[in-house]
Order: structure tokens, then C-alpha cells, then sequence
């Protein structure tokens, strides 16, 4: 019983494959706060639905 | 195991990500209606500008909405990664409780991501900055990112390498995190596109406004993050007392 000083190390293996659920969520956040057309294809209008988001989270935006 | 952080990641990430997105339109709603007033009383003046106008995709009632999608998402996408990086580190680096881990990353998370891209590339209201030059501005603003991740690993390797007591330790840490941040915001190139005559005061509170959402977004995420961790790993160690325990 390893108590309240050591919680449980999860071993590398066992991690590596939800690292793969890394880019899936790079891209949403992407879509979110930098895309404006060019990989959802919807024209501006991500940038125009995520609009004040982007401005209030601090990226760049037009 | 995994699983279980990374769905409490995501859930919680969204959830923080919507409690942000309230003081967002509480706080920083306003403002950006200023500049958008100031923005087309000039587009009105002086026929270009930007196109909003005629025909609009999204209307402002549509973008407030919109606000809250973002940070919604925004949390939800944070949080997962946030979760992994949280699994990856458990045990083997920072506190070793579970809600002090939770916070400390959050913590560092919002310093090295949030803080110091924020200090060189500030937000900025609509009606600042120039569209021509959001590729290179976005491309900039990504690299300030990567700096801060890169200068709180080289904290955190530097500091564990330091067995000189703790006064020493954060000494090391707080110059290996400073040292690469401070060249990166005095090499790269600066940024300025407020327009001549824009509202210093307006720009100011926005700024505020927007440094608030992440500061709030961090804040919630951390807290609930830690507060969930916390309360499983007492779960955890109840079940095999009470396994144990003769009925």
C-alpha cells in the first residue's frame, strides 16, 4: 500500500496510445482560435462563429 | 487509469472553459462592442476598412453565443492535453499529492502559455490589427507559445538537478525559465498595429478583460482538477480498507 505520499506512476506504455488523441485535440483547438478557411473549409465563417472568442482568449485574430 | 483523467480532463476542461466564457461576456463582451462601434463609425467615415457590414455570416447576438462555443471547445481540448500531461507526470515529477499537482501544473501551464506569449503579443480588440498580416502575426504568437512551453521544461530539468537545498533549487529554476523567455521576447520582432487614435483606455480593459478569461479559465480548471483528483485518490485508498474490514 503505497498511502498518501506516493500516488500511482502510471507506466509509459500504457500512455502511449492515448497520445494519439494529442492531434485530434490540437485540431479542435486549431479550428477554434486560428482557422480561417483554409482547413475547415467553410470560408470565414469559423472565424466569424469562434469571433469574440479568439479576441478574449488573447490569439491573433484578422 | 488513463482513461478515467482523460475524460476528467475533457469534462472539466469544458467545464472551465464555460465558467471563463461567462466572465468573458461579462467583462470583456463590452468592450469589444466599443471597438467594434469605433471600428465601423471609421469603416462609415472612410470607405475601406474591414468587411464587416452588408452581408454578415455570423450577426453579434450569433457571435456572443459563438463566445461561449469557443471557450467551450477551447477548455474541452486544453483539458484533454492538460490530462495527459497530468498522467504523464504523476509520481514522477512536482508535488506528490494529487490536487497540489493539479495545481502547480495548472499554475505553470498559465505562466508559460498564457503569461508570457501575453507579455510580448498582447490581445487586442477588432479594429486593431491589420488582416494583411494574420499569418505572420498567428505564426509569431505560436512561436512565443513554444518558447514558454520549452523554457518550463528546462525549469523543471534544472531544477531537479539542483541538490543544493530549495532556495537554490528555485533560484535555478526561476533563471533557466527566464533566461530563453527573455531573449525570445527581446529577439522576435514586435508587433504593433493599434490604429493612430484608438482609446488607450479601451485597449487597456480589453486587454485586462481577455488576460481575465485565461486567468479565470486556468484558475476553475486547476481548482476542479485537483478538487476531482483529489477526492478519487480517497476513494481509492477507502476501498481496500473497507475491502478488508470483516463484515
Amino acid at each position: 500500500m503505497s498511502g498518501m505520499s506516493t500516488p500511482s506512476v502510471i507506466p509509459i506504455p500504457r500512455l502511449r496510445l492515448w497520445l494519439l488523441t494529442v492531434p485530434v485535440l490540437l485540431l479542435i483547438a486549431y479550428l477554434v482560435l486560428m482557422d480561417n478557411g483554409a482547413i475547415s473549409q467553410t470560408g470565414a465563417y469559423l472565424h466569424e462563429l469562434m469571433h469574440d472568442g479568439r479576441h478574449l482568449l488573447g490569439v491573433p485574430c484578422h | 487509469m488513463v482513461r478515467t483523467l482523460v475524460v476528467r480532463g475533457l469534462l472539466l476542461g469544458l467545464l472551465a472553459g464555460l465558467i471563463a466564457g461567462g466572465f468573458a461576456f461579462a467583462f470583456g463582451e463590452p468592450r469589444v462592442d466599443s471597438a467594434i462601434a469605433l471600428e465601423e463609425a471609421h469603416v462609415a467615415h472612410d470607405a475601406h476598412g474591414h468587411d464587416r457590414g452588408e452581408e454578415e455570416l455570423v450577426g453579434r447576438p450569433g457571435q456572443k453565443a459563438g463566445l461561449f462555443l469557443a471557450t467551450g471547445l477551447y477548455g474541452l481540448a486544453v483539458g484533454g492535453i492538460f490530462a495527459l500531461a497530468y498522467a504523464g507526470l504523476r509520481g514522477r515529477v512536482g508535488p506528490r499529492s494529487e490536487g497540489g499537482l493539479a495545481l502547480a501544473a495548472a499554475g505553470t501551464a498559465f505562466v508559460a502559455v498564457i503569461l508570457v506569449p501575453f507579455v510580448k503579443y498582447p490581445a487586442n480588440p477588432p479594429a486593431v490589427g491589420d488582416p494583411e498580416t494574420i499569418n505572420s502575426r498567428t505564426v509569431l504568437y505560436v512561436v512565443m507559445v513554444l518558447v514558454g512551453l520549452a523554457a518550463a521544461v528546462i525549469a523543471v530539468a534544472t531544477a531537479r538537478r539542483v541538490t543544493a537545498g530549495p532556495w537554490a533549487r528555485w533560484t535555478a529554476a526561476a533563471l533557466a525559465f527566464l533566461v530563453p523567455v527573455t531573449a525570445a521576447w527581446t529577439l522576435l520582432p514586435t508587433v504593433d498595429e493599434v490604429p493612430e487614435g484608438f482609446p488607450a483606455t479601451l485597449l487597456w480593459q480589453f486587454r485586462l478583460a481577455s488576460l481575465g478569461t485565461q486567468l479565470v479559465f486556468w484558475t476553475a480548471f486547476g481548482v476542479l482538477f485537483g478538487w476531482v483528483s483529489d477526492r478519487a485518490a480517497g476513494r481509492a485508498r477507502a476501498v481496500p480498507a473497507t475491502a478488508a474490514t470483516p463484515i
